[in-house]
């Protein structure tokens, strides 16, 4: 009996139920296909150094879950709230009818229970289908060679959806019970009729509170851009985000109120049409909604953040490599190391001969492997450090930036030695006259700290040799091969100065005597084999190498691009279905406004544009403040993420606003007609 | 005099074949333009139904309505809706006031969906406002007016747009008898001093004999009719009670 009320009550209130079961289904869908992501990474033939990134991926994205699992679990307590408002009528009739709270609580139980079910069980059906898709794009990402279409079936991911969706339904259950347990009859049956009260704010208020967020906001906006320099520790990040989040909360509270003085004191546009009554719609639920608005405003704001940056890390990342590893292997090692005992006799004596040569005695046959090969050494002593070449302007550079390392050694190249370099890895080579010096470098905030003290002309002095620069600003250009820009400054100076300065490192550049990526994998495999010969444990040599630069930037990519994906569509679903229930619950009260419209002669015509402007606000207002955000947030994000590169990121934003109004327009669509269907006349 | 109002042999069918009910049996009757018209019947009369066909909200199974000449009955969807805002005003027993919107701007929505310009709204609602005495409480929000105060600033809503015919759906029954004689003294300035042409549906006889005719319904039928002329409120109240008696006990609970 208890069984056919619930699923007649499901099946009567299928429309107000659409919206939150679509979510639900896309919820265990998304949250499948993300899970499965591993077994579908499992059947991929990649090298070895991608499992590893895959498995570090695996690991990342299961953390994840368990986030997207509270996001999600939130939701749903929060949209099973709004749907149990609406019945409080049902239920009240049920408790005059003699009906005990424990069978009302398990009606609900009931529902809950079918609810979740179907659920799952379409939702992992819509995840098992999509996923298929997905493993294309996973081979994709990662470059993997499909050889033939596989159908994956994850059993864990399938579990795991199982395990987590059924520990929120069952909270869901426990908080229905609470909340029917404490129920009282009288406000069950005359909920409906209790009519919000209109309360008009101050303008004079509102306009004070305004200004004051705006200004707030934007100091925080300043504090995340022009001053992003000063954010050095995690707590100062603290304070933009505390006054961003608050200021969100009190421009909407503000705006409310002065948006709706503001129309209503333009009286010809406000006595026009439905215009007032649409405006009126909207003040009055904003009032009560500014808290959820705020929420779902940052939640937009976030996901934003989170696509953009990841599809741009990503791109960048793989644009990046073809200029930032332009040969096929550079290797290096520590030269001249002090015999105090700190280190092996072997280890001392092998960091005196050149790389070359260790790999000589490796076994490890230089010319016939190798091509185009490049041998140099840089120099550093603690002789010069980095403060001493910032010259007058450290004090000011330490006062500002406290935490960076001005006590590390300088680092010198010798002019022929970088020209030899340039000219294999393309970059501008380097003509110094006399007594002249060059700093080559690509990271960004770090050229700015130098180009501070190359203005000011600052000499440095080498074996009492005083030099000059000879641009004022650095160089661009690197000495390392690395998949990000990560070169804070390398000084270029004559070779006749660093004579008799200490030797710090030698290198090895050079691109492999193959054509084939067959050929180069084998070469690879045989510099890794050297690890075998008796003599490696003499050496410290280390290598990068074109592939696994490669492997691993594709693979960190891919990581970033699907927690990316995976944090901003949940995020994105979770804002747009509330808003979406909380427009929909209030429709039975709109249906009783329209009705009345309707019966006073206005058009259907007229009233259908009332309601579509009424949810377009509403969906607008939090989405027109996060964009603002965002603005400057991304901003933050590329200064963050500046090592990776930043080129990509107009691509990256479309990409971004396409899944926006993709999710984020079809959500307002649904409610659209959702609501439209409501407030129709029977 | 010229007819505002006529409906012919109208018959209003609920049901299907195996259980039929007539709500409206074959009615006819006109209305005069100037007229202050009272419909009474006992609940489940057919009173409200003979209004909601008037008014367009519902559909007549056979027979014709027109107003001013025109056949309403063979109007379709925005002939209908422009119908409805251009030519009558409605008068509900709830006020069906918007809550969201004060009672200027309750008033105002039935000129703006008519394309009123601003400037005009405010000097028809400032004349309304004067006739129904709710000058003071155009500021207000329908949860901080009277009931008799609401049902006058509906009232104003109705005549606004200066409708051929006011239709109000008992318009006393939600009002204590003070504010009930009060808005009925208005409804009576209304028909006098505006001409305004008023059909009322109400069970109530105290209401009804503010009226200059009453047109009494049973069971789906017109039963009586009732002419005010030259009688005193007081006289035209006891006839109604009379015929309210001869029909029978249902609406002794009125009294």
């Amino acid at each position: 009996m208890l069984f056919k009320l619930s699923i007649k009550n499901i099946l009567r209130s299928i429309k107000d139920y659409a919206i939150y079961f679509f979510t639900l289904v896309l919820g265990v869908a998304i949250f499948y296909i993300f899970n499965a992501i591993e077994s579908q990474t499992v059947m991929m033939n990649v090298s070895a150094s991608t499992y590893d990134i895959i498995d570090l991926m695996n690991n990342m994205l299961s953390g994840v879950s368990v986030f997207v699992a509270f996001v999600l679990g939130f939701l749903i307590i929060y949209a099973n709230r709004f749907l149990m408002k609406r019945r409080n009528k049902e239920f009240g009739i049920y408790l005059t009818l003699g009906m005990s709270k424990r069978k009302i609580s398990f009606i609900l139980f009931l529902e809950t229970l079918l609810v979740g079910c179907v659920s799952l069980v379409v939702g992992l059906l819509l995840g098992v289908v999509l996923s298929q898709f997905m493993s294309l794009l996973v081979a994709n990402m990662f470059e993997a060679k499909m050889t033939e279409f596989q159908f994956v079936f994850s059993t864990s991911a399938c579990l795991k959806t199982l395990l987590y969706f059924g520990v929120m339904y069952l909270l869901v259950m426990i908080f229905n019970t609470y909340n029917v347990s404490r129920c009282k009859l009288i406000d069950l049956l005359n909920a409906h009729k209790k009519s919000e009260k209109v309360k008009m704010k101050n303008p004079w208020v509102c306009i004070v509170v305004f200004v004051l967020s705006v200004a707030a906001l934007s100091y925080a906006y300043w504090c995340v851009t022009g001053g992003a320099t000063e954010l050095q520790t995690a707590d100062k990040i603290l304070l933009p985000i505390l006054l961003g989040s608050l200021a969100t909360f009190f421009i909407f509270w503000s705006l409310s109120g002065l948006l709706l003085k503001i129309c209503m004191s333009i009286k010809s546009f406000y006595y026009k049409g439905l215009n007032s009554f649409t405006l009126r719609q909207f003040s009055s639920k904003i009032n009560t909604t500014v808290f959820s608005m705020t929420v779902i405003c940052l939640m937009l704001f976030v996901t934003i953040c989170i696509l953009s940056s990841a599809i741009s890390i990503r791109n960048s990342m793989t644009s990046n490599l073809t200029t930032m590893v332009p040969a096929d292997i550079q290797l290096d090692k520590t030269l001249d190391l002090p015999s105090n005992g700190k280190y092996s006799e072997g280890r001392v004596e092998d960091s005196k001969i050149s790389v070359r040569e260790t790999l000589e005695k490796l076994g490890f046959d230089v010319d016939r492997y190798f091509k185009d090969i490049v041998e140099f050494d840089l120099y550093a002593s603690n002789d010069i450090l980095i403060r001493d070449t910032l010259g007058d302007v450290y004090e000011e550079i330490a006062n500002q930036f406290p935490f960076l390392a001005y006590n590390a050694a300088e680092t010198f190249i010798k002019e022929s030695d970088y020209n030899k370099l340039a000219l294999l890895y393309n970059l501008e080579p380097v003509h110094l006259n006399d007594n002249e010096y060059v700093v080559v470098a690509d990271f960004d905030s770090w050229i700015q700290i130098r180009n501070q003290s190359l203005e000011k002309n600052t000499p440095i002095t080498i074996n009492g040799i005083t030099l000059t620069p000879k641009y004022t600003s650095c160089v661009n250009g690197f000495i390392y091969m690395t998949t990000s820009h990560i070169n804070t400054g390398v000084f270029v100076v004559p070779d006749e100065v660093l004579l008799h300065y200490p030797r710090e490192t030698g290198l090895l550049v050079a691109n492999y005597q193959a054509t084939t990526d067959e050929e180069k994998e084998k070469i690879e495999q045989l510099i890794i084999d050297t690890s075998d010969s008796p003599y490696a444990v003499n050496t410290d040599i280390e290598a990068s190498t074109k592939l696994s630069l490669y492997e691993n930037s594709i693979g960190l990519g891919a990581m970033i691009t699907f927690i990316g994906l995976y944090l901003g569509i949940v995020f994105l679903i979770a804002s747009a279905a509330i808003l979406a229930l909380k427009e929909l619950s209030e429709s039975t009260d709109n249906k009783e406004r329209f009705t009345m419209l309707r019966k006073i002669g206005t058009d259907e015509k007229m009233l259908n544009k009332a309601l579509f402007r009424q949810i377009g606000i509403f969906f607008l207002f939090p989405l027109v403040l996060a964009i603002i955000h965002s603005i400057f947030g991304i901003k933050f994000c590329a200064y963050l993420l500046e090592t990776f590169g930043k080129d990509e990121l107009v691509k990256s934003i479309i990409m971004t606003a396409g899944v926006i109004v993709f999710i984020y327009g079809g959500y307002f669509l649904i409610t659209y007609f959702c609501s439209k269907n409501i407030i129709k006349e029977r | 005099m010229e007819t505002i109002l006529k409906v012919n042999n109208v018959e209003k069918y609920y049901g299907s074949r195996s259980s039929l009910t007539k709500a409206i049996d074959n009615i006819s009757f006109q209305v005069d333009k100037g007229e202050f018209v009272a419909i009474m019947g006992a609940s489940g009369s057919g009173k409200t139904t003979l209004l909601n066909c008037i008014s367009t909200i519902d559909r007549v199974t056979s027979g014709h309505i027109f107003v001013d000449g025109e056949d309403i009955t063979k109007l379709k969807g925005n002939a209908l809706n422009k119908f409805r805002r251009e030519e009558l005003g409605f008068i509900f027993q709830d006020f069906n006031l918007l809550d969201t919107l004060t009672a200027y701007e309750n008033i105002a929505l039935s000129l703006s969906i008519q394309n009123v310009s601003a400037s005009e709204i405010a000097k028809r609602i400032d004349k309304v406002a004067k006739e129904l005495d709710i000058k003071d409480v155009l500021k207000k929000y329908p949860y901080q007016m009277s009931g008799g105060q609401k049902q006058r600033v509906a009232s104003a809503r109705a005549i606004i747009t200066n409708p051929k015919l006011v239709l109000a759906d008992e318009p006393t029954g939600a009002l204590d008898s003070k504010s009930a004689k009060m808005l009925l003294e208005r409804f009576d300035y209304l028909n006098k001093e505006l001409e305004a042409t008023i059909l009322m549906v109400t069970h109530d006889a105290f209401t009804a004999s503010y009226a200059t005719r009453v047109i009494f319904i049973k069971d789906g039928k017109i039963f009586n009719e009732l002419y005010k002329g030259n009688d005193s409120r007081k006289e035209f109240f006891d006839k109604i009670i009379d015929v309210v008696t001869l029909l029978g006990g249902d609406l002794n609970d009125a009294l």
